[in-house]
């Protein structure tokens, strides 16, 4: 039991993101509200975010910026410096995913100017009439 | 035995696929049309003709298209039996042509361009099957004769012609793809070929269940040979105008399916595998129980077409039963059975769509007394049903004369008796037909009087395939020869 | 021009095009259809090039801006890349020329803005096609995923509410894929494709691996629209403008298999899959059949021929899903060759319901009566693709057919097996059933330039019909050069292990 719960708390950061990653789950089936759909959505992709970021910090890591002149004399001791590549790959997944919130938010719009609703439920008994 | 590459085979098959386009173009002009339909059947002939020498020689001709898959390519090959099929296939599309003519203006039928376009296709396919090289290009043409037919058989477009047209696809289409289709995947994976050779492909490649399995699938798979239980679709076609039912269903559609099943047992299986693997029964048993039913109900039919539709489903099994011997004789008796059926029954239908024509009646029970204002229809429909009988002096009776040949050879004295019985049925459902148009009473006052034979270019064709009936008692050399060639090479 | 980055121009001319059309496109709506169409044309034609190349030479790497791999972003152009490739610009060049027509008339003064999109979107899947960096298929994906939402939003009626599920569908499933990556990432610390394969056998952490696999596997399902992850396909792709449709649907459900491929055999290998885990390849194998048999029954009910179409699209994922699971050569080669069959079948029939659309608006059934006169060549073409569909040879659905029941018969999959014959038995009667109604149903009396026997002729634009015939053709002449199509090029591309 111990073992069990030691290990959950080492990795607590992952922990935090599986949690984060099911209320956004659950948003995005459960939810009949097309904008909290949307927010679920959201809060999935930032749960991978922080997965991918947590993944790359090291225990009293250094941010990645290098003395050029320190780096040439002494090495580069990489265990002391955060690793940046989860950090920019993230850059590009948060443009993806604030494009996709973006066209949503569109979508959204005409869906709205259309039906008069976000309900999902109220959207199909309109469509069928 | 040298089979050269050339053209030719390719010819053959395209010719009739290529004048579509003039057929099509000419659609506003239809004598234009159907000059061009007469004389693409003739060129068919011609070319078919040409290449008979060398087969009768023992040699042939191949022509490859292009490799489709790893050792099976789509390719043609002209051999003796393929040679055989496509001679009587493409000499009866000439008169058919003749008669298409006569039958179609003299009913004013609609969408004759689509009809004589289709007619070129089917032909096309016919050929094709009749020379394929291996069986993933048969099962080409065969599809495609499938196809190119429905428009014919549905040509009505009527509710019925609809419902017809249905029943033709789905038994057609249906069994080949669900069952020719695996066989063909499974013998490939077997041998690694598909390629008709002489003496069969899978001898010592599979074991006993697997070859059963693969011939009744294949049996069925087949299904335009019409063995019963899969034999529905046939009368069904028969809302299609006569011509069609007499050319497709008479003779190319459904000798397809029994030429495609003979192919298989001579060049796949092998008479030799069946024969040690006690197969031949599996063949000879499906086909006694359609040519007895099929005869039976057959006498119970009052519509024309109808009765001579099951009439041909119990004669195809005929060519099966042969096959199905394993013995030369037998063989023999199947393959030339395949042609006096086709002389005698395309006979036999174009008298219907004559009588048709002339007085519009189709129900047997309607044709009381027509026989003596039709007498050169009645006369030829006599024949050719004498000649399916088997009597002599008439080419049914050669062909039946080896099938029972061939059961004493085998030892099965059963199947001369399948034989027999059949004969005396065909009498029974035939011999009442020529009967009543000769000797019964009509009743009073129903026009007789003015019925007429049918236009001269209906009568002329009927006329030549009932003498040919008579012609091939006589000099059956030709089709002996060729047969001789696929039962002993 | 260096001949070694044709390629790239491939990809590049549809992404410059894409802002060219949208820049020009507001100034002049006429130069908008000439600046796709050339862009495309030297697109198709340079893929065309590199993939003659690729024949000659073989396949080769490139990194882009000369940042050496694994650093830098690497492209692989081996046989099945450059294969996808040609295949892509093929069918992009093919259906523009017709969607410029339909988009015309569908979408007059926001033709541009279509294009834009559509380029753009062409320009991801040139990507995909390419790329060899795990990360990068994930960006591209998006960027085809978010360009196709705007093209389905574009359509008419309740289009934007199916767009709106699919980004929640589609956004789930790219997360998915992320997620396995970034395992992925933690496992190995690289994302170039071939330092993956390098690193991953060895690997111990099998629970770890697997959950990356899993995820990754379950979002590319997610975006091919495999059963029973497919809900969100039938809505998005018969809901979509028709010059949006002829591309997207022969196209991304294609790319996204191909990605699947790439994912299980260029990063994982044969033997991950079907030897360490051997019991998943019988799932699989079985969803995929289960999957075939229930599009296909699903496609039956369906009373609109494009709502149709669509479901067998999902079918014919379960084909080819299940070709590549079937884990030997034949199926493989099958599942590829579908790849190819299939993008064209799908195209050559869209691109046949986008051009009876174009007169009849609506797709429903009882609307498509007499057409068979109206629109002869239209019918003609869609004849033969649905010929194709069902697997009559010589048209090229045939052959791929043939492989992957030749592969399902080696792997013993007999449910697989039955499945496929099924299908094909269905699609008989399905196309049929939309064959009788065109041919034999007249139109009522009531409508116009109708009556029996005085129907005129009424042919979609000659823009949308020369495509059409290129397509019909091109089942054809595919399926008859399937032998070399094969032997020189797929079992070439079959990855290393079969």
């Amino acid at each position: 039991m111990d073992a069990i719960l030691s290990e959950i708390i080492a990795k607590y950061n992952y922990w935090i993101y599986v949690v984060l990653m099911m209320i956004g789950f659950y948003a995005m089936i459960g939810k009949n509200n097309l904008v909290k759909k949307l927010l679920g959505m959201n809060i999935f992709q930032t749960a991978i975010i922080l997965m991918f970021i947590s993944s790359g910090v090291k225990k009293g890591g250094l941010i990645p910026v290098l003395d050029k002149q320190a780096a040439l004399e002494h090495g580069v001791n990489s265990a002391l410096i955060n690793n940046p590549v989860p950090h920019v790959l993230m850059l590009t997944a948060i443009v993806v995913s604030v494009s996709v919130t973006g066209v949503a938010l569109a979508l959204m719009q005409r869906i709205y100017r259309r039906y008069g609703t976000l309900e999902e439920n109220e959207i199909l008994e309109k469509m069928d009439r | 035995m040298n089979v050269e590459p050339s053209i030719w085979p390719l010819a053959a098959v395209l010719i009739s696929l290529l004048g579509t386009v003039p057929i099509l173009l000419s659609d506003r002009r239809p004598n234009l049309r159907e000059a061009w339909t007469v004389l693409i059947s003739l060129g068919k002939f011609a070319i078919i003709a040409a290449m008979l020498p060398a087969v009768l020689e023992g040699g042939g001709y191949r022509f490859t298209l292009a490799e489709v898959l790893p050792g099976v390519a789509i390719a043609l090959r002209v051999d003796a039996m393929g040679m055989y099929f496509a001679l009587v296939a493409s000499f009866l599309w000439i008169l058919t042509s003749i008669y298409s003519i006569g039958y179609m203006r003299a009913l004013n039928e609609h969408d004759q361009t689509r009809y004589y376009a289709s007619f070129a296709v089917a032909m096309s396919a016919t050929i094709g099957v009749a020379f394929s090289a291996n069986l993933l290009t048969l099962y080409l043409f065969y599809e495609m004769l499938s196809l190119s037919t429905y428009p014919l058989v549905t040509h009505k477009q009527d509710d019925e012609a609809r419902s017809a047209g249905r029943k033709y696809l789905t038994y057609l289409l249906g069994t080949s793809v669900a069952f020719t289709l695996p066989a063909m995947i499974l013998i490939y994976t077997l041998t690694g070929t598909l390629d008709f050779t002489a003496g069969g492909i899978l001898a010592g490649k599979a074991d006993a269940s697997t070859v059963s399995l693969l011939l009744v699938l294949l049996v069925f798979g087949f299904a335009k040979a019409a063995v019963m239980p899969l034999h529905g679709w046939l009368p069904a076609a028969m809302v299609a105008p006569t011509p069609v039912s007499s050319f497709l269903h008479g003779v190319a559609v459904v000798k397809v399916g029994v030429f495609s099943i003979l192919r298989v047992v001579f060049f796949i299986f092998g008479t030799g595998l069946l024969a040690d693997l006690n197969l031949g029964v599996v063949l000879t048993t499906l086909a006694s129980i359609t040519i007895i039913v099929a005869s039976l109900v057959a006498l119970t039919q009052d519509n024309l077409k109808r009765r001579l539709a099951y009439s041909t489903i119990g004669q195809l099994s005929y060519m099966i039963l042969g096959a199905g011997m394993l013995t030369a004789a037998g063989m023999t008796g199947g393959l030339l059975h395949l042609s006096m059926h086709a002389f005698g029954k395309i006979t036999l239908f174009l008298c219907a769509g004559a009588i048709y024509i002339a007085a519009h009646k189709s129900n047997i029970s309607e044709m009381d007394g027509l026989g003596r204002r039709m007498p050169v229809t009645y006369g030829a429909f006599f024949l050719a049903s004498l000649s399916i009988i088997g009597m002599p002096p008439l080419g049914g009776f050669l062909s039946k004369w080896s099938l029972v040949i061939g059961a004493i050879d085998g030892g099965q004295l059963l199947l001369v008796a399948v034989v027999l019985v059949s004969s005396l049925l065909n009498a029974a459902y035939f011999f009442p037909i020529v009967y009543r148009g000769f000797f019964a009473r009509a009743a009073e006052g129903n026009g007789r009087e003015e019925v007429r034979e049918a236009p001269v270019l209906c009568l002329i064709p009927l006329s030549i395939t009932a003498l040919f009936c008579l012609g091939l008692f006589l000099w059956p050399s030709l089709a002996l020869q060729l047969i001789q060639l696929v039962v002993s090479p | 021009m260096s001949p070694t980055n044709l390629h790239m121009y491939a990809l590049a001319a549809p992404l410059i095009g894409a802002f060219a059309v949208m820049v020009v496109g507001r100034y002049s709506r006429r130069a908008v259809a000439p600046l796709v169409l050339g862009v495309l044309s030297f697109s198709f034609a340079a893929a065309l090039t590199v993939f003659l190349q690729v024949l000659s030479g073989g396949g080769f790497r490139y990194v882009v801006g000369n940042w050496l791999a694994p650093y830098g972003i690497e492209l692989s152009v081996d046989h099945l890349g450059s294969l996808m490739q040609l295949l892509v610009s093929g069918v992009a060049l093919t259906a523009s020329v017709s969607a410029v027509k339909s988009v015309a008339k569908d979408l007059e003064d926001r033709q541009h803005l279509f294009f834009t999109l559509y380029l753009i979107l062409i320009a991801g899947l040139h990507g995909l096609v390419l790329t060899a960096d795990a990360f990068n298929v994930y960006v591209l994906l998006e960027i085809a995923s978010i360009t196709a939402y705007g093209l389905i939003a574009l359509g008419k009626g309740r289009a934007v509410v199916s767009s709106f599920n699919y980004v929640i569908m589609g956004s789930t499933g790219a997360c998915f894929y992320l997620l396995g990556i970034g395992y992925l990432y933690i496992l190995t610390g690289t994302l170039n494709m071939a330092d993956l394969a390098r690193i991953i056998p060895t690997l111990e952490s099998g629970a770890a691996l697997a959950t990356a696999f899993s995820f990754c596997i379950v979002g590319l399902w997610i975006k091919m629209a495999f059963f029973p992850l497919h809900v969100w396909l039938p809505n998005a792709y018969s809901d979509m403008p028709d010059g949006a449709a002829v591309l997207v649907a022969p196209l991304m459900t294609k790319v996204t298999i191909y990605l699947m491929i790439r994912f299980m055999f260029s990063i994982f290998s044969p033997a991950y899959e079907f030897i360490q885990h051997a019991g998943v390849q019988q799932i699989v194998v079985g969803v995929a059949a289960v999957g075939i048999v229930c599009a296909s029954a699903m496609a039956l009910a369906q009373k609109n021929l494009r709502r149709m179409l669509t479901y067998l699209i999902v079918a014919e994922v379960g084909y080819m899903v299940g070709g590549v699971w079937l884990a030997n050569a034949q199926g493989m080669t099958g599942a590829i060759l579908h790849i190819v069959n299939d993008a064209l079948m799908t195209l050559c029939l869209f691109l046949a319901v986008s051009a009876i659309a174009y007169h009849e608006g609506a797709l429903d059934f009882h609307r498509l009566r007499g057409l068979y006169r109206r629109m002869p060549v239209t019918m003609a073409a869609f004849t033969v693709g649905a010929l194709s569909m069902i697997g009559v040879p010589p048209t090229c659905g045939f052959f791929s057919k043939w492989y992957l029941i030749l592969g399902g018969i080696e792997a013993g999959q007999w449910l697989y097996v039955g499945a496929l014959i099924f299908s094909s038995l269905v699609n008989a009667v399905l196309f049929f059933r939309v064959i009788e109604i065109a041919y034999f149903r007249m139109p009522d009396a009531d409508a116009p330039g109708t009556g029996h026997g005085a129907v005129q002729v009424r042919e979609a634009p000659a823009m949308m019909l020369q495509p059409l015939v290129v397509a019909a053709a091109a089942l054809i002449g595919v399926g008859l050069a399937t032998g070399p199509l094969v032997q020189h090029v797929i079992r070439v591309a079959l990855p290393g292990g079969f």
